[in-house]
């Protein structure tokens, strides 16, 4: 019971950290880039651009607080 | 000259491949521990090969773009954490930023017995990402000419020298300060994310493969636009505590 704990607690650090704005924005931009794929729009520029926006806001957040 | 051009195509193809994987595991191992990066890689390497034994020609039906898709977003998440904790620590008045080099420096040495998971991790999904790409093209450039074992000589090659090359720079790479080595590394992590990520959401990327040096350039420039927004911000603060 312990390693499956220590398991998903490792995987929760990895993925959420101590933003999970960063992870639940990416998993929606590319939710997003697979439906506009699947609609036949060129979707290749919206990834990087969350990318970017998701860090400016991350950081923009992190300045705030400290 | 029959048998050079598997060797040659195979020796640049696993090139561009091998260098995006060694890429990473330097990053990796100079920010986090050569120990547990090794580990991970090892670990990598040896499901690779497992796979590649096993499954031969039918290599070539694995669902490569959901392995892209997962490798890539968990990348890019990662990559984006490290980025922004580099640039937090980096826009930092130096009193601060010296004092909290101080006491990481106090934990540094890699413990012997415990595994870095995260180091291990990143360097897993990396070798066996790019590993599989390069047994695809081992296996395609093999096959179409008849001559595996002369692909299999290019590839391995290509490995070899990309990875004399990493290890003659891993001393140069642990003199920068850990700042900026962790920024470098979050912009790699990043960029490599992002590529595959939309790889394996199926986007085709204007330019093929270069398209991950335009994504390197962006990112680069954005990163140092915050950096530079943040020490003013940084400056501002200090100015205004001390009124």
């Amino acid at each position: 019971m312990r390693y499956i704990k220590a398991f998903l607690t490792f995987w929760y650090d990895f993925i959420v950290g101590d933003d999970w704005t960063i992870a639940v924005s990416i998993a929606v931009a590319i939710a997003v880039t697979f439906w506009l794929d699947k609609s036949k729009i060129q979707a290749w520029w919206l990834l990087p651009a969350a990318a970017i926006l998701t860090l400016g806001v991350s950081l923009w957040r992190a300045a705030q607080a400290e | 000259m029959s048998g050079m051009f598997p060797i040659l195509a195979t020796f640049l193809a696993a090139s561009i491949e091998g260098t995006e994987m060694v890429a990473i595991l330097v990053g990796v191992g100079a920010t986090r521990g050569w120990r547990s990066t090794l580990l991970g890689a090892a670990a990598g390497f040896a499901i690779l090969a497992g796979l590649t034994f096993a499954l031969g020609t039918a290599l070539l039906n694995l669902p490569i773009e959901w392995l892209r898709l997962a490798v890539g977003a968990l990348l890019l998440i990662l990559g984006l954490q490290w980025l922004k904790k580099a640039l937090l620590r980096i826009a930092r008045p130096s009193a601060r930023r010296q004092a909290a080099a101080r006491s990481q420096m106090a934990l540094q040495p890699e413990s012997l017995k415990k595994i870095d998971w995260y180091a291990f991790v990143v360097a897993f999904k990396g070798v066996l990402l790019e590993g599989l790409e390069i047994a695809f093209i081992v296996v395609t450039f093999g096959a179409e000419t008849n001559q595996v074992g002369s692909a299999v000589i290019g590839a391995v090659t290509a490995l070899v020298v990309i990875g004399g090359i990493a290890f003659l720079i891993r001393g140069w790479l642990s003199r920068i300060p850990r700042e900026w080595l962790r920024f470098a590394v979050g912009l790699l992590l990043a960029a490599f994310g992002t590529f595959w990520a939309a790889e394996g959401a199926l986007v085709r990327w204007p330019g093929g493969d270069l398209a991950l040096l335009g994504l390197l350039g962006v990112m680069t420039a954005t990163a140092f636009a915050y950096l530079a927004l943040l020490r003013h911000n940084a400056r501002l603060n200090h100015k205004r505590s001390l009124i």
